[in-house]
């Protein structure tokens, strides 16, 4: 299937490189029609990558990237079940996400996040998975769960240790706080930042770049150099699942939920 | 170094160019979500403008309470 038209993706293969679009209203908040959709594509990647060197990841919502988790479903899904159902859920949930994290982290082909504005929590947990990531200099990163009593749970902290000095990692984490597409490349985490409405193009030039190497070369040196941390990742699954049962996230989602503001944790 | 009204004046051109609004419409004291009709997304826009303009980084709980230009400004002006 080189073409593909999903409730809240979709994708199509164009001059050897795949490029996976998210398109969700408001911003590609990820919830289970989005995770479907990631579960078809991640099924459909062995045939995709025959015709394919590289893989772009991009948006093509206004406000940016992805926001990260649909907070609202997350919590209406949490209060319609009984407690210990909901533990069931989230794990369910969350070794589904890692599951299709992994695959890309992991995807024999070279894989660019293009990204811009808002970039947070799992959005910036999925342009983590990648390669490489182009931002338009509009771009903001942000890991916001602490305002909400929780960690990244899309397999975050492990990808950002590995990338990352761990002062910038827990200057993230802790503070929670956003940063510009110029700090993000300043610290090593973007490759390459571009003008306003041009980190697509800027993708694709990549892409094409990269398709005069050789391909078994390009999975070495990336099997080489991008270890996955399997343990690491395991054990924010368990970290995640404990922090999410207790009242105090309870209360950040309800609060979450009952504002109207399109950020309502921020600043 | 700017002056504190150099930096609020600034800002002020900053914010009516990316909301496109006209400048003369904008003063210190306006509360800019009411004013320009923004929500905390459209907020993080102009702080991304903000910290390319002054070539600064101004964390975003810095601005927890602050609703108008010239406090705004302040907080700026404290990382210049």
């Amino acid at each position: 299937m080189n073409t593909f038209q999903g409730e809240t993706l979709s994708w199509h293969v164009l001059d050897g490189t795949i490029e996976l679009t998210l398109d969700r209203a408001p911003c590609n908040e990820i919830g289970r029609s989005t995770l479907a959709d990631l579960e078809k594509f991640i099924a459909a990647l062995p045939s995709l990558q025959r015709d394919a060197h590289a893989l772009i990841i991009n948006s093509t919502r206004h406000e940016g990237f992805c926001a990260g988790a649909d907070l609202r479903e997350t919590y209406r899904v949490a209060q319609s079940l009984p407690k210990e159902e909901r533990l069931a859920a989230l794990r369910d949930f969350l070794e589904r996400i890692h599951h299709v994290m992994n695959t890309l982290d992991e995807a024999p082909l070279t894989t660019i996040a293009a990204v811009h504005g808002v970039t947070f929590g799992g959005g910036f947990e999925l342009a983590l998975a990648c390669d490489l990531i182009v931002a338009d200099k509009m771009t903001r990163f942000c890991f916001p769960e602490l305002r909400l009593g929780l960690i990244p749970g899309f397999g975050g902290i492990p990808r950002l240790k590995r990338d990352l000095g761990n002062a910038v990692v827990r200057d993230l984490l802790l503070t929670g706080r956003s940063i510009n597409a110029a700090k993000a490349q300043s610290v090593g985490l973007v490759s390459q930042v571009t003008a306003e409405g041009d980190a697509l193009r800027v993708a694709r030039s990549t892409a094409a770049q990269l398709k005069k190497f050789d391909r078994n070369t390009a999975i070495a040196a990336k099997r080489f150099i991008k270890p996955i941390p399997y343990d690491e990742l395991r054990k924010e699954i368990d970290m995640f699942c404990d922090l999410f049962m207790r009242p105090a996230v309870d209360a950040g989602l309800r609060k979450f939920v009952e504002s109207t503001d399109a950020l309502p944790y921020l600043p | 170094m700017n002056t504190i009204d150099q930096t609020t004046d600034e800002v002020l051109r900053l914010a009516a160019e990316h909301f496109k609004v006209q400048r003369d419409q904008l003063s210190p004291d306006d509360d800019f979500f009411k004013k320009l009709g923004i929500n905390s997304l459209q907020a993080l826009d102009l702080l991304t403008r903000i910290e390319q303009h002054f070539q600064i980084e101004l964390p975003d709980y810095e601005l927890q309470g602050v609703t108008d230009f010239r406090t705004l400004a302040q907080r700026i002006q404290s990382r210049l």
